[in-house]
């Protein structure tokens, strides 16, 4: 579609339609849940940390082609990375959609096809939504689900 | 509707610069007139005018350009009040509608409110007709109850009448039309009801005002809202019309210059109505840009609109209907609701729409539309919302129907 092009990259629309790593762990290391305020969209992230390593991480919920694709590039990124190295990568990710930085595909993989969301600014949001859970979880530990407002 | 004369909107079009393709070359089509409608020129004139010859402030100057500008200020207060059949003094402008709830839930609801008490509210209301008695009612300990809604969006008629016989609602505070059912609500005959049982009324009119003839007198309602930049006019502006006597009673929202008839160091006295909900200098431009929509609805006339309004909805919804998978939200006969059409396809978030729509040059909405727990009733995170206004014809619905089946192309890949 004119114009979209960049926005939606095949790699996105692929992700979209065969998410990886959709779903639930039982009994997680990490359980977060986060959600959208502008669009309502909700995301539930379970991880499974074996000696510090990102062993499984798993993504539910509804969103739209942008953050569900995202949450699975992100999986993808980062499981079999310590946790140090996923902070390192949520990081470059942030970075990226706000523009601050160019994307760096031995960091990102797939997730490199998201660079185009930087230049629409209400979907960046959408972009950055599940690797802000995983920072959450990853930072604060196990949390108690974010209750809705 | 009878005698109505119809809307041409290729007609209406032209008064409006930025949907007028001779000015503005690719043709934009606008279904997000639910969020806020385009201004005609005549208003956009009357503002420019206002600035360039009579700006000054208003109520006290002495000298004629002062005058001037107060004159300008109060024709829009009297064509606002004309228009909605309000009493004059109880027509008050804020700054939006969500202000003016925010009026009497805190100068109303604050100091009448005390613990147990209940405000009754709707799931289909918005954001702006829930917050602010969610935030009084945890100051006074009353308790706000949502009135459930119906699998046909419409509400629970017989929950409301039950719980205004059995529990001390205080307050009603409804929406006119909702902004994401389209539903139209019986206030009228809500209001009966409600004060049969002592409960004062709140009518959220942001949706019904401009499109279609609303009487505060004959809906009987204590308080009605509703907002400026949906009627055609500026942001900046909304209105509250209260009955006179109850704002009477009321103490200010809140304090300041304008709203004062003394002030002395051990206290001060009230001005007299509306100044004394019109703390500081009020919107003067904005209220001679809605006193100009008015007269520009009032040339339609708002059964035309509301014809028109009809006429394009029952389209709509035939249209969308065709749609395999295509979930629309709300009733279905186009006489018992407005022009905002929310739905949901199952392999196409909201979002997505929108944004894909917009390479066609299609403007509509896409999220929860500030009724989170109108989302949750529907078992839905998010919608995507059409909505039309004077200005829109069958050809912007064929538009956008095109759009949505090729944005279903391109995902389904």
């Amino acid at each position: 579609m004119p114009g979209l092009d960049d926005l939606y990259q095949q790699l996105i629309l692929d992700h979209y339609r065969r998410p990886r790593h959709r779903g639930t762990l039982t009994d997680p290391t990490i359980e977060v849940d986060q959600h959208n305020p502008l669009c309502g969209d909700e995301l539930h992230i379970t991880v499974r940390i074996v000696d510090d390593q990102i062993t499984e991480i798993a993504h539910a919920g509804e969103g739209c082609s942008i953050s569900q694709s995202s949450a699975s590039m992100m999986s993808d990124a980062v499981v079999g990375h310590s946790v140090a190295d996923a902070l390192t990568m949520i990081e470059h990710f942030r970075r990226v959609m706000h523009g601050d930085v160019a994307a760096d595909e031995t960091i990102l993989g797939d997730a490199i096809a998201l660079e185009g969301v930087a230049k629409y600014p209400v979907r960046i949001k959408c972009a950055l939504l599940s690797w802000m859970a995983l920072k959450d979880g990853l930072i604060n530990g196990t949390p108690t689900a974010q209750e809705d407002q | 509707m009878t005698h109505a004369a119809l809307i041409d909107p290729l007609r209406v079009r032209q008064d409006f610069s930025l949907l007028d393709p001779t000015e503005g070359g690719a043709r934009l089509v606008y279904l997000d007139s639910a969020a806020t409608s385009q201004k005609p020129n005549a208003v956009l004139e009357a503002m420019d005018d206002y600035y360039r010859c009579a700006n000054a402030n208003v109520h006290r100057g002495v000298y004629r350009l002062a005058q001037e500008a107060t004159e300008r200020f109060e024709d829009g207060r009297r064509a606002v009040a004309e228009l909605v059949t309000a009493p004059l003094p109880g027509t008050i402008f804020t700054k939006n509608a969500t202000e003016a709830i925010n009026l009497v839930a805190w100068a109303w609801g604050l100091r009448t409110l005390r613990p147990h008490d209940v405000v009754m509210v709707t799931e289909m209301e918005h954001h702006s007709g829930i917050v602010p008695w969610q935030i009084v009612a945890k100051m006074t300990g009353a308790e706000v109850r949502f009135a459930p809604i119906t699998p046909e969006g419409e509400l629970d008629h017989e929950w409301i009448d039950h719980t205004l016989a059995s529990a001390p609602v205080r307050m009603v505070s409804i929406v006119h039309v909702s902004n994401v059912l389209g539903t139209i609500n019986p206030v009228t005959d809500i209001v009966a009801r409600a004060h049969a049982h002592g409960a004062l009324v709140l009518v959220d009119a942001s949706q019904s005002v401009p499109h279609m003839p609303v009487s505060f007198a004959d809906i009987g309602c204590d308080f009605m809202a509703f907002t400026g930049h949906k009627m055609l006019g500026p942001t900046g502006i909304g209105v509250l019309v209260g009955r006179p006597e109850l704002l009477d009673e009321m103490e200010p929202f809140l304090g300041g210059g304008e709203m004062i008839a003394d002030v002395r160091t051990d206290g001060s006295d009230w001005a007299d109505l509306p100044s004394k909900f019109e703390a500081g200098t009020p919107p003067i431009a904005e209220s001679v840009g809605l006193g100009a929509a008015c007269a520009y609805l009032s040339s339609l006339g708002l059964d035309a609109v509301r014809a028109h309004e009809v006429h394009l909805t029952a389209y709509a919804l035939d249209a969308l209907s065709e749609i395999e998978g295509l979930r629309i939200f709300g009733p279905r006969d186009p006489a018992r609701r407005g022009g905002a059409i929310s739905f949901h396809l199952p392999d196409l978030h909201p979002h997505d729409i929108a944004q894909l729509v917009d390479a066609d040059n299609i403007c509509v909405r896409a999220g929860h539309h500030c009724a989170k727990p109108l989302m949750r009733a529907l078992g839905v995170n998010a919608t995507a919302r059409a909505s039309t206004y004077i200005y829109n014809d069958t050809g912007d619905i064929d538009a956008f129907v095109t759009a949505l089946h090729r944005a279903r192309a391109y995902f389904a890949g």
